[in-house]
């Protein structure tokens, strides 16, 4: 597969999701599937930017649309939900939406930017199950987990409302991708609920109450992580498990891994590229379950 | 005191309306009042109203009371109303729609977090073209309660010892484009939008 995949990061994957964006390049390395990162891309503009100004932010998101279709891009991976969700959205609303598109092809217009929705927003996750699929992930498996069971989360608006990568409810493609690699997921029924996104950081104890119950139910489920396709949902669950022992008095420390984490050790990826070292939470445990540790032969003949 | 009670002379049907005709929110007035929206929002125990509620003040007119409310910040934009709405209502850019509104006349919760960081957010993007968050959540506290940045030490050092804590302020090369497209906006009108405007 030589095809290459345009890829925008966004804001959180050169910061506090840095692991995130480390382990995706690792395992499409591994796959060998190019990826080619937007040239002076910028900001989505998340859930802030569309409180304060709906055409200026979805001008915002088409700017970067815009760059993908020039540089000759079909599919742009976005692999932070947020940015995901707002690409999805702007062309839906540039499409139905008459007034919306001729005000943001103005004012795009004029750098000589035209918006098109020719380009593709993908999100990594339906990229690894519908272009490469479960059978060659197992193909292609390397290492053998000997971790223990882990909890998919899949957060909320990566599956809704535009529900290409998986369903909105009950999605499971991350736990068939896991399978593929023989990792042992339980059924976490809080997958889709919301992690709070940025209110950890406004109303901080609400955000973190939403937290402690995502927390507390994937221990119930017998999970001993967490694995996680946003930056955001990621770092919630990861910064605040201290204090949610210090205010519970629960004992709760898991890893909260991200899927392309576990994905790109099975597959052989090297470990020190993986971003295992950024965990804030259970790094005990993810240093005991991310080795060495090869398929033996005879075990797949 | 603030009266509890409101009148139904009180409320601004046209103001419901304009509101109707807003992009993304259609759909209000065939709001069944049926609760999915409510049942489903993660965040609808914390709100001072559910979101049943703010659809129906909004779609009665009752505008002060839907934009000064705390729940239309608290909303995290999770989607779950939307995708549950037996009438297909997309009750989160309802929300949107009147975030902004309430941002336009200034009309939301005196220092409440959660509007500071949006127009902080705002200023940041427009400017620079990315966001950086250890200075957004500095310029966040700092504007709202810098006590706030006592609390968020821990965090704070967390990410610093794992290397995820950035003190570059990200730009991008050519912020042309963004800054025409909020050269010039046209605001809001006092009483809501003509019909067929688009806000």
């Amino acid at each position: 597969m030589a095809r290459s995949y345009g890829y925008f990061p966004g804001c959180s994957l050169k910061g506090t999701g840095r692991a995130y964006e480390e382990s995706l390049l690792t395992l499409f390395r591994v796959l060998d599937l190019p990826l080619a990162e937007l040239d002076d891309w910028n900001c989505c503009g998340a859930t802030s930017y569309m409180a304060i100004d709906e055409t200026a932010a979805f001008g915002l998101a088409a700017r970067n649309l815009a760059l993908a279709q020039m540089a000759g891009q079909q599919d742009l991976l976005a692999p932070c939900s947020a940015c995901y969700l707002v690409l999805r959205k702007t062309q839906d609303y540039v499409g139905r939406y008459p007034a919306i598109a001729q005000e943001v092809n103005t004012a795009l217009g004029n750098g000589n930017l035209k918006i098109l929705n020719s380009v593709r927003v993908r999100h990594p996750l339906e990229v690894l199950y519908m272009d490469v699929g479960t059978r060659r992930l197992s193909e292609k498996m390397q290492r053998t987990w000997h971790g223990g069971p882990v909890a998919c989360y899949y957060g909320c608006q990566m599956v809704r409302p535009y529900t290409e990568v998986d369903r909105a409810f009950n999605p499971t493609r991350m736990d068939e991708l896991l399978a593929a690699v023989k990792v042992p997921t339980v059924d976490y029924s809080l997958k889709t609920k919301c992690c709070g996104g940025s209110l950890t950081g406004t109303t901080h104890s609400v955000g973190v109450e939403l937290n402690r119950i995502l927390l507390k139910e994937a221990v119930r489920k017998g999970a001993q992580a967490i694995v996680t396709v946003c930056p955001l949902c990621q770092y919630n669950l990861d910064a605040y498990q201290s204090e949610i022992r210090r205010i519970t008095r629960e004992h709760i420390e898991m890893p909260i891994l991200y899927f392309t984490q576990i994905l790109g050790w099975a597959l052989g990826g090297d470990i020190g590229s993986l971003g295992l070292k950024r965990a804030i939470s259970g790094r005990k445990t993810i240093g005991q379950w991310f080795t060495e540790t090869r398929v033996e032969k005879e075990a797949y003949a | 005191m603030q009266r509890e009670l409101k009148l139904q002379r009180e409320a601004d049907p046209e103001w419901a309306r304009h509101l109707s005709e807003r992009p993304g929110c259609e759909g209000v007035f065939s709001c069944l009042q049926c609760g999915a929206c409510s049942g489903s929002c993660p965040l609808s125990i914390y709100m001072d109203f559910t979101p049943r509620r703010i659809i129906a003040l909004a779609r009665e007119g009752f505008r002060k009371e839907a934009l000064r409310s705390k729940t239309i910040w608290l909303c995290a934009s999770c989607y779950s109303c939307a995708v549950n709405c037996p009438r297909q209502i997309h009750i989160t850019d309802v929300m949107y729609s009147l975030k902004r509104e309430a941002i336009q006349f200034r009309l939301y919760p005196k220092r409440f977090p959660v509007p500071i960081l949006s127009q902080e957010f705002y200023k940041m993007v427009r400017r620079r073209g990315r966001s950086s968050e250890f200075w957004l959540v500095l310029r966040l506290a700092l504007r709202s309660n810098p006590l706030m940045l006592l609390g968020m030490l821990r965090s704070g050092w967390d990410l610093m010892r794992t290397g995820r804590l950035s003190l570059k302020r990200e730009r991008i090369r050519d912020t042309g484009p963004l800054s025409r497209l909020t050269a010039e906006r046209k605001p809001l009108p006092a009483r809501g939008l003509a019909p067929g405007e688009v806000a």
